[in-house]
């Protein structure tokens, strides 16, 4: 199992908690347990995230590995200029 | 360029300062910029646009056009494929308006014509009914409940019921009790303020020219940010495969985010599908602003508490930004980055999109950050003067660091704030003397840096030389980066390498150059491609040798044997393994395709000095010193002009750039005259103090450098002018009519 700390906005798909536990290996294991455990994040997964694991940020790299001792920061999907 | 004696690598060519690569195409006027692209039979194109701010298109008559001798094709917005996505069909009716115009200078209709003067004649003749729709152009304006509404149902199910349809969608970010927070603090400050949009201002207006044959292959010359990008929406909006539609970067005068976006290649398109001829569009300046996408407009409300030492116990942030016409995201950009430079144990950012009737918001350089971080610096000064505390110490005691939970959540890993902000307070400049109506102002900077989807392909030639094919326009210097990369990873001189954009047609995806990626995720992009040749290099020695491969290794640009035991062989050069590769294997090559990620983050902090005019309200930059760390600057003249040009861009939002909008919804001033950009005579020299804490995601240490520098001006020449005139403004720009209304108490 990883932690996964939820920003705030999607939050409340979550029952208002701000860390929820999945079983993933990588990005797109992460993406695939919350969505089948928190269906209500289904739409903003669905417009993009990114996910930061130890610090790194991840914007589409779906074999990104997650260890369970990761750190694991669900953000909003990321763009820059 | 401070060295921090972190990096351990010693380098040849990376840091090294090589002539640019472009220079003398540009100064000698051979570049190829998007309108210097030429074809035979080539038609002009021209586009209608809306007088209205918001308007219903009742019906378009374009009969009469279409018959004036000369003009071979109009299109309007029934040319296009109508698209399900809902991004795609924002990029389609922000290209060619179907129902509805949104914003002054939306795009309704366009010609293809033998010459100017008749496409611009054939404009006057296409008669397009509208009826006009209340509208609303301010950010607050626009939140209100009985607010006209620009589009209906875009609210995201984030957005809350009972709050006006133009608020499309919410974000909040932090940690911590901010309750708890404040009450810890001996003071809190509470302040509101405003930032108008501001244009990129790139200098060379939006250009292209189209070729599509009635066969459907299709082929655009353009100037962009990315090439790939105008493809994947070029070809759903013209109903085409991608692989029949392929796209050339030109040379590109600037770009800052605003050619991130697609606005005229479609047309030109459509323009040549219908005439069977080739097809030029080159924007004029008046289409660029009204038409292409500013920044953000925002009003943004920043509480912070603190403590009488200069601990920040609590911040908290409400941030509402209007990118125009269309959903965007950017206020995620911004609530994420308000408060990433301190290490805080309680803090809470909130961001709101509203639509308003401007135009479509494109990124500009760290997109969001400079707004949420110039209100944020704001209130931290402010509190720092009325505490009677240092500003620098004050940003030293809370600056983040390795380990520090940020504030939008992850924790940092190996940052460079706390090195800037001690190489500011060291630098001369900020204990410099300072005389009468001026003032010194300074604010930390935070951006986070991307990698994204990348493909390099580098060929060894037979003469020993290196060709470097990426898929990412040079905007910044790029070039010569890679060309400097390339050449250290291989172990040959930088002049026997050159490194060119190749198309759409040539490479597998890349990402826009945006989002302070190209160096980053290039550069490790080409140094992936050159081992990949060296490995091969290494097995044609290895076969000329007759030893196994594995006992051959690279070192200095030649192949060696790895040790005593794989036998006595002299260095086998790169130059020598390219002369015989047509006889020992055939061509040798390299390539690279990936998705980059673990680009570092960037942090700056900038000084500023100003003297206001207290009978004018003018405020002249008196001297500007900007530090930032870039983890290992490859090309440091580069990274310089990217720490200045940023710098020179923020000090223009500060002090003069603005839209300005009519009651009537229409942009006041769509031009150079009246939307003044800082230009070289307004400015001192711009310092740099680079430093080099290395990302620990790249080999080199690289971080990226184009998008941080804008970040603090904003705040930064605010702070200055607070102190200069004793006054805070709150909203920005803060030009003379602005201040000489504050200095007499309006």
């Amino acid at each position: 199992m990883v932690q996964v700390t939820l920003f705030g906005s999607i939050r409340a798909h979550a029952d208002g908690r701000a860390k929820v536990e999945v079983e993933a290996r990588n990005f797109k294991e992460l993406l695939d347990r919350l969505v089948e455990q928190y269906p209500g994040m289904k739409p903003q997964i669905d417009r993009g995230v990114s996910v930061a694991i130890d610090g790194l940020v991840y914007k589409e790299a779906w074999f990104a590995p997650i260890k369970p001792d990761s750190e694991v920061v669900l953000l909003p999907y990321m763009q820059g200029g | 360029m401070m060295d921090t004696g972190v990096s351990k690598r010693k380098f040849k060519q990376v840091g090294t300062r090589p002539a640019r690569p472009d220079g003398v195409d540009k100064v000698k006027g051979r570049a190829m910029y998007g309108a210097d692209m030429t074809a035979p039979g080539m038609l002009t194109g021209r586009i209608l646009r809306s007088p209205h701010a918001h308007a219903e298109i009742v019906s378009i008559d374009v009969s009469e056009a279409v018959a004036l001798t000369g003009v071979k094709a109009v299109v309007t917005g029934a040319d296009l494929v109508a698209q399900d996505d809902i991004a795609m069909r924002d990029i389609q009716i922000n290209v060619l308006a179907t129902d509805k115009v949104l914003y002054d200078g939306h795009a309704v209709a366009a010609v293809a014509a033998v010459n100017a003067d008749v496409a611009r004649a054939a404009l006057k003749l296409i008669k397009v009914t509208y009826r006009a729709l209340p509208h609303v152009t301010d950010v607050d304006a626009a939140m209100a409940p009985d607010a006209p509404v620009v589009q209906a149902g875009r609210s995201l199910e984030t957005v809350p019921a009972g709050m006006s349809a133009n608020v499309t969608n919410q974000c909040e970010f932090g940690h911590g009790n901010l309750d708890a927070g404040f009450a810890r603090a001996d003071l809190v400050i509470e302040r509101s303020f405003t930032t108008a949009a501001t244009h990129q201002g790139y200098i060379e207006p939006h250009a292209c020219l189209a070729s599509m044959t009635s066969d459907g292959k299709a082929e655009v010359w353009c100037c962009t940010q990315g090439h790939f990008n105008v493809r994947s929406i070029c070809a759903p909006l013209l109903g085409i495969e991608a692989s029949q539609l392929r796209v050339t970067a030109s040379e590109i005068g600037g770009g800052f985010g605003g050619k991130t976006a697609v606005f005229i290649e479609p047309v030109a398109l459509a323009l040549s599908r219908k005439s069977g001829r080739p097809v030029k569009i080159v924007m004029t300046r008046d289409e660029v602003f009204k038409a292409t996408g500013p920044t953000v407009a925002t009003s943004m409300d920043v509480k912070i508490g603190m403590t009488k030492d200069g601990r920040i116990t609590a911040g908290d942030a409400t941030l509402r930004y209007s990118g125009g016409a269309f959903p965007c995201g950017t206020v995620e950009m911004g609530a994420q980055s308000a408060f990433a430079a301190y290490d805080l144990e309680a803090v809470r950012t909130l961001g709101w999109n509203v639509l308003t009737n401007r135009p479509k918001e494109a990124a500009y350089r760290a997109p969001g950050a400079p707004q949420a971080i110039y209100a944020v610096e704001s209130v931290i000064d402010e509190l720092c003067q009325k505490l009677n505390l240092d500003p620098l110490d004050v940003r030293i005691k809370n600056a983040a660091t390795k380990g520090t939970l940020s504030s939008y959540g992850p924790t940092f890993d190996d940052i460079g704030l706390m090195a800037t902000l001690e190489a500011a307070k060291n630098h001369p400049h900020y204990s410099a003397p300072l005389g009468k109506n001026q003032g010194r102002g300074l604010s930390a900077g935070f951006w986070f840096n991307f990698g994204g989807n990348t493909s390099v392909s580098l060929t060894v030639n037979t003469d020993g030389t290196v060709s470097v094919s990426e898929g990412n326009p040079d905007i910044g210097g790029s070039r010569a980066s890679i060309s400097l990369m390339a050449a250290e990873e291989l172990g040959i001189g930088y002049d026997k390498v050159r490194t060119i954009i190749a198309d759409t047609a040539s490479l597998g995806h890349n990402d826009n150059t945006d989002g302070s990626r190209v160096t980053f995720a290039v550069g490790l992009a080409t140094i992936h491609a050159a081992r990949d040749v060296i490995k091969k290099m290494c097995g044609r020695a290895a076969r000329m040798w007759d030893i196994d491969e594995d006992a051959v290794t690279w070192v200095d640009g030649a192949a060696v044997p790895a040790g005593d035991n794989a036998g006595k062989f002299p260095p086998m050069t790169l130059a020598e393994i390219a002369a015989t590769s047509l006889q020992t294997g055939g061509p040798l090559a390299g390539h690279h395709e990936f998705t980059a990620d673990g680009a570092g983050v960037s942090f700056g902090v900038h000084l500023c000095d100003i003297e206001v005019d207290p009978e004018t309200g003018h405020t002249s930059v008196l001297r500007y010193t900007v530090f930032q760390d870039a983890g290992k600057a490859v090309h440091p003249d580069y990274v310089e002009g990217q720490m200045q040009g940023g710098a020179v861009q923020g000090i223009g939002w500060a002090l003069n750039e603005e839209y300005i909008y009519g009651r009537d919804g229409r942009l006041q001033n769509a031009g150079f005259l009246d939307y003044r950009i800082p230009v070289a005579s307004d400015l001192p020299k711009i310092d740099t103090v680079i430093l080099e804490i290395p990302n620990p995601g790249h080999p080199y240490g690289v971080r990226g450098v184009g998008e941080t520098p804008i970040v603090p001006p904003l705040a930064a020449v605010s702070n200055a002018v607070a102190r200069a005139i004793g006054m805070r403004m709150t909203s920005l720009p803060m030009s003379p009519p602005r201040i000489l209304k504050a200095l007499s108490g309006g």
